[in-house]
């Protein structure tokens, strides 16, 4: 079988008005998965990585790695910058080296993207089982 | 009156608890103890306020038991929570800005009382800025400055469209100000021509039929029209195009990390000096001369910054550069800058913890007098370090916004959580006391972004038994103090 292909990225994380809503119904809402799960990517990205929009991705960063959806970003063009709202799915790729301030770098971290299609994307629970050990 | 079934009341200038813009001019109809209509609020607004009472609350204080949380009786859990804070060396205090200032207030008592680190979300988010203008000093002033006089807005590192989304149209440049008209009809007629041209080039496409899509249209080699018009201008500097970018009259697209760069590039330009390299940032030298042009003739300008500059490399250097570009501004016109605060009471909570400590965020007791040495005292470095040994977090959800490696050592430990929501970090708590919504069920006093204070309305009544944040801490406190001096008394 032919390997997945790779596209190195820049990972950005951010506020969107869809999370800002999820946030306020509730964490454990539908809502609130649905929108912090997901990566916007440049159109011309989704193509070099012959998916189609809403296809499973694997985001991986030195960090740690999460099954995200794919979704076609609106506002391009930005190739080669990839986009996850903030939320538990952003926190297990983003770097957490405060450089001596306090604070963690949430923007600008180099990834890597490929497709998943066969991967299923956790759930908040499972996410939270897998990532942290349950006493 | 007996003919009036149902009781429906309306409540006017409520202030919104969401985000740092704390929006003051809502209106809530409430219909028997619920809030039913929201109007004037944005959609986070509207979220909250209609969520006050969904399936998603906490209605009863929970400890977890072989593993699972179950029901128990406030006074057991406050107690629980009491036993963990009193026995911790090292417990961390963390959240404080989705709640009043009254609540924070008690909460540094607390921290002084367990010798814990007690720091705020600023910490993951406008963090670097305080670092920055306590080196450097910042030329401010109040939203209301703004949206009466400043014909030059500028957005950079942030999307207000999605994080403060009446910002715009309160305070800048969709607002109508005494001396400065809003630029909404301007942008209306933009939409308006976008649209059409929209469906003459789907019409055209219709007519050729199958015709391959044009070539996407070229970068713009010199500035928009709009910003050489009259009145209010906003400008967008960001990493990608954001829906506030479209809003702009101009947007400015810098490459991820490089921020710091076209600041230093920006101060040069006002300073006149020549800059010898054809694009900085992926910027074309000749777009930054027209904009520091524009910067440099307009009568007020405000330079509001997001997050974007704080994240991304360079954090507080990359605030030191903008704060020094508008101390530069200020040889040439009139200038001020402020960051966008998110949570609604990150300003009070900064605020209170500066009045009662001395310091803004990151204060450690350990040693029973107040130290702040962010990087050491900072939460994010104490659990990256995995020091801490215990945690209360207040009004917020560190585990959703701490990068993994920080929350899992928060999880490890025994972690109390006060929240009205069952939040991620709610999931994986010890103990869980459900609290009062501050602003809808509880009043106060929160700190818009400017550093204005503003009073928190109480409209509903909170779930039975559910108590406000401050009466929460106070119970605790009183709680460590009372095992505080049993423990003296065993010990001696």
């Amino acid at each position: 079988m032919r390997e997945n292909p790779k596209l190195r990225v820049t990972l950005l994380t951010g506020r969107t008005i869809e999370q800002g809503v999820g946030k306020e119904r509730g964490k454990a809402s539908k809502e609130y998965m649905e929108s912090v799960s997901v990566c916007y990517i440049d159109p011309e990205d989704l193509k070099k990585l012959g998916i189609k929009e809403k296809t499973n991705v694997l985001v991986s960063t030195d960090y740690g790695s999460v099954v995200v959806k794919a979704i076609k970003s609106l506002r391009g063009p930005h190739p080669e910058v990839v986009f996850i709202p903030y939320g538990p799915w952003a926190n297990v790729v983003v770097d957490p080296e405060t450089h001596s301030v306090g604070m963690p770098s949430l923007k600008g971290i180099p990834a890597e993207i490929e497709p998943a299609p066969d991967k299923p994307i956790l759930s908040l629970e499972e996410l939270l089982e897998e990532q942290f050990e349950k006493r | 009156m007996g003919y009036v079934k149902r009781k429906m009341t309306i409540v006017k200038a409520v202030t919104c608890p969401v985000c740092g813009s704390l929006c003051d001019d809502i209106e809530l109809t409430i219909e028997n103890g619920r809030i039913v209509k929201v109007k004037n609020g944005c959609a986070m607004c509207e979220s909250k306020f209609l969520s006050h009472n969904s399936e998603h609350r906490v209605l009863k204080p929970l400890i977890r038991k072989n593993g699972k949380l179950v029901e128990v009786s406030l006074e057991e859990a406050v107690k629980r929570a009491a036993e963990i804070l009193a026995e911790a060396n090292y417990p961390i205090l963390y959240g404080w800005s989705s709640t009043s200032c009254e609540a924070t207030r008690v909460g540094l008592e607390l921290a002084e009382e367990v010798g814990g680190v007690i720091d705020n979300t600023a910490v993951v988010c406008h963090g670097p800025s305080i670092l920055s203008i306590q080196d450097i000093g910042i030329s401010s002033c109040t939203l209301g400055q703004i949206r009466h006089r400043a014909d030059l807005v500028v957005y950079w590192g942030s999307n207000p469209w999605s994080a403060h989304p009446r910002h715009i149209e309160r305070y800048t440049a969709f607002s109508e100000g005494r001396f400065q008209r809003s630029a909404w009809k301007g942008y209306l007629t933009k939409i308006k021509a976008s649209i059409a041209k929209k469906k003459i080039e789907s019409a055209l496409r219709r007519v050729f039929f199958r015709r391959k899509p044009s070539v996407p249209p070229q970068p713009r080699m010199e500035l928009p029209p709009a910003m050489f018009k009259e009145g209010r201008k906003l400008i967008v500097i960001d990493v990608r195009k954001t829906k506030s970018a479209e809003i702009a009259d101009y947007f400015m697209q810098v490459e991820p990390n490089k921020d710091y760069e076209l600041l230093q590039a920006f101060r040069a330009l006002i300073r006149d000096q020549e800059i010898d390299v054809d694009e900085v940032a992926g910027v074309p030298v000749g777009y930054l001369e027209e904009v520091a042009d524009l910067m440099i003739r307009c009568g007020f300008g405000i330079l509001f910054f997001g997050v974007g500059l704080t994240m991304s490399k360079g954090k507080l250097r990359n605030i030191d550069a903008a704060l020094s570009l508008v101390r530069d501004l200020n040889m040439r016109t009139k200038f001020v800058i402020m960051p966008m605060r998110g949570h609604f009471n990150v300003a009070g909570a900064n605020t209170v913890f500066t009045w009662q400590t001395g310091y803004p965020y990151a204060v450690d007791f350990s040693l029973g007098y107040p130290r702040y040495n962010p990087g050491e005292t900072s939460v994010t470095d104490v659990l990256l370090r995995g020091e801490s040994e215990a945690s209360l977090i207040v009004a917020s959800d560190p585990v959703a916004n701490f990068p993994r490696k920080a929350a899992e050592h928060l999880v490890k430990n025994p972690l109390i959580v006060i929240d009205p929501h069952m939040s991620v970090t709610a999931q994986m708590a010890d103990v869980v006391i459900p609290s009062a919504f501050v602003g809808i069920e509880a009043s106060g006093t929160a700190y818009r972004m400017d550093h204005v204070p503003l009073p928190l309305k109480k409209v509903v009544d909170p779930p039975k038994g559910v108590l406000p944040d401050e009466e929460i801490l106070r119970r605790i406190l009183s709680e460590v103090r009372k095992l505080k001096r049993k423990m003296l008394v065993e010990a001696a």
